[in-house]
């Protein structure tokens, strides 16, 4: 929760605002009936409205406000975001105006103790993560919701929700008056202080840590590289912790640990804000202060993510501490895993249950990030004298012994959950090496002529089968690739062999040029994968058999047999 | 067997995907049997965990090791 500021940099004046436009339903005699609304314009809403829309789904977008955020606010897209921005189209702008990083570097008093690396291996598309302020990201995903067709409704604010049993009225005020609204689905996206979340009564349950933060977006030109430092104790802020992000455009992120007693309102001031930022970059740098704020936070969230037909995500279903970014990129998570699984239950191709496993499968996954930012926190900020002197005793022997190194915990960064324990997943019954055991999301590979795996996957079931040539695939198997590509729920059937050859019919043959994607996924010849629409792997065997497939899509599905 | 001190947190019972985790776990377990002691408990606590653990690792060449390092300070 924060008190903000805004300074006059033009960054923090870049505001566009959106057209406000009168709703058809404003005086209608009774209430459109839609199959989809999101509610809340924000990072996560945006990415839930476009991606039901590229799933074919009519969506219409409600948001109380007429433009982006102020301030960076959300700051670090890792990896996983990246990839489920560019299955939603929005990747490039991202990673083009974003800064890309993967090193971190953590210091004790003036040492550096710890360095990590988060892409320790080459062969990804998109690096560990990329910096950019929230209004860019907002920005961009209006445009491509825009593109894809989402009715986007600014200055439209909701004021009472009525759940039903098959679908959701809601009533909704504008600048020309209130109307009435009914959706078959709604998702809800309004952030941590969640509106809706609190007309229907529910409560978010977890722990609030008694600390204060500063964040200050400040424009310098600085020759810092692209990196993720982190100070304990340092001798600029001594007793308190300090990160430095790099976002575009030449603003840094500071972020001062103040303690419990510190006073927001006093420490907002830029008569406060100035001499610590001078302190920490020397009194020679010239920089402006583009955006401050001071806040506190939660790790939380909701006992249940579904309530009937409406569906909680990002911030509003769960909180965490900011350290690790585990915030927006678990939001874009949620809506990667919601999507496919409204398409096929709105179309009628899975049961009304499938839904209830995007509640089983985020919540584990809140429950992993709320663990991690908990433990983050709890190490930044020892809570008794003892925790401060085990947390020192790690950053003194972290400068000599590995060991140590790996125990600094200075926010573990936000990786996608892997659903290891998931009904949807069918269990190995071969030996495989590696991570991509079921519910793991695909790794990225390389491809001949420049193309990426992660690029092929996703938006609908896939079958990754491994070949050395694309010619040893048997007869059989080839026509069963057609009776996949036909079912109810259409798989697509995707080659990967380790060097070009001829053609295949009824799959498309991709090129493994480098071996990468055989080795991350132990993919021998013969080996096959079954891939959700959300790039996670459903099933795997050594070798192909049309009704392990069916079954397997089947459970992946919410069904009880075969699809 | 000289001190390893390379990472070594491990949990024989179940895979884990991220290199942190382990040590993780340990932490927090550390951390949370301090809580609510005052700092002569707290000492006391720490003390008694060092004994069973170097019982438990016996091996007098490992303990010198690890008892040097320890004193080293900054």
């Amino acid at each position: 929760m924060s008190e903000s500021r805004r300074g006059s940099s033009p960054h923090a004046n870049h505001r566009p605002r959106f057209a406000y436009r009168r709703p058809p339903e404003l005086g209608a005699a009774a209430p459109a009936r839609h199959p989809v609304v999101v509610v809340g314009a924000g990072p996560v809403g945006l990415a839930a409205a476009i991606d039901c829309r590229l799933k074919g789904l009519p969506v219409v977008l409600l948001d109380e406000d007429d433009t982006v955020s102020i301030g960076s606010r959300g700051l670090c897209y890792a990896k996983r975001s990246l990839e489920i921005l560019d299955r939603l189209g929005c990747g490039d702008p991202v990673c083009a105006k974003g800064v890309n990083w993967n090193v971190g570097r953590t210091f004790f008093h003036d040492r550096e103790v710890y360095r990590f690396d988060l892409v320790a291996e080459p062969d990804h598309k998109r690096p560990g993560m990329a910096n950019l302020q929230q209004y860019y990201i907002e920005e961009y995903e209006i445009g491509r919701a825009q593109t894809v067709g989402v009715d986007l409704r600014w200055k439209n604010r909701v004021i009472a929700i009525d759940p039903r049993a098959d679908h959701v009225r809601l009533d909704v005020e504008t600048p020309d008056g209130r109307y009435a609204i009914e959706a078959d689905w709604l998702i809800v996206a309004d952030g941590a202080r969640s509106p809706l979340r609190h007309l229907l009564g529910l409560d978010v349950e977890g722990k609030v840590f008694r600390d204060r933060f500063l964040i200050a977006d400040v424009v310098m030109a600085a020759d810092f590289p692209a990196e993720r430092w982190f100070w304990f104790d340092p001798p600029f802020h001594p007793g308190q912790s300090v990160l430095l992000h790099r976002q575009a455009d030449n603003v840094w992120r500071i972020d001062f640990q103040l303690g419990w007693d510190a006073d927001p309102d006093v420490e907002k001031q830029t008569e406060r804000v100035i001499p610590r930022i001078q302190a920490m970059l020397g009194k020679g740098r010239e920089f402006e202060i583009d955006w401050v704020s001071v806040y506190t936070f939660q790790c939380r969230r909701m006992a249940k993510f579904r309530h009937g037909r409406v569906l909680f995500a990002g911030d509003a279903a769960h909180q965490v501490s900011p350290f690790g970014a585990r915030g927006a990129n678990s939001g874009f998570q949620d809506v990667d895993n919601l999507a496919w699984k409204l398409q096929l239950v709105v179309a009628g191709r899975a049961p009304d249950r499938l839904l209830d496993t995007y509640d089983e499968e985020r919540v584990a996954a809140a429950d992993e990030n709320i663990l991690n930012s908990t433990r983050s926190t709890d190490f930044i900020t020892p809570k008794s004298g003892m925790s401060r002197t085990f947390r020192d005793a790690v950053l003194e022997l972290a400068e000599r012994h590995e060991f140590a190194r790996r125990l600094v915990n200075s926010g573990r960064l936000s990786v996608p959950t892997i659903y290891e324990d998931s009904s949807l997943n069918t269990r190995d019954g071969e030996t495989f090496a590696g991570a991509m055991v079921p519910g793991a999301p695909a790794a990225d590979a390389p491809l001949d002529r420049d193309r990426w795996l992660i690029d092929e996957l996703g938006g609908r079931f896939h079958l990754l089968v491994f070949a050395d040539d694309p010619g040893e695939i048997s007869r059989p198997v080839v026509d069963a690739f057609a009776v996949l590509a036909r079912l109810p729920i259409p798989v697509e059937t995707l080659v990967l062999a380790r060097r070009a050859g001829a053609a295949v019919a009824n799959a498309r043959v991709l090129v493994d040029a480098k071996g990468v994607a055989a080795e991350r996924y132990d993919g021998r010849g013969g080996t096959v994968y079954l891939i959700r629409p959300d790039q996670h792997v459903a099933a795997r065997w050594r070798r192909f058999d049309l009704a392990s497939i069916r079954a397997a899509l089947g459970r992946a599905t919410g069904h009880d047999a075969e699809v | 067997m000289p001190l390893n001190l390379q990472p070594n947190f491990h949990d024989p019972e179940r895979r884990r995907f991220r290199e942190y985790s382990a040590g993780d776990d340990f932490y927090e377990w550390l951390i949370e049997a301090h809580r609510g002691l005052d700092d002569a408990h707290s000492a006391k606590l720490n003390a008694r965990l060092i004994l069973l653990l170097a019982n438990h690792i016996g091996d007098l060449s490992v303990l010198r090791e690890a008892v040097d390092r320890a004193r080293e300070e900054r």
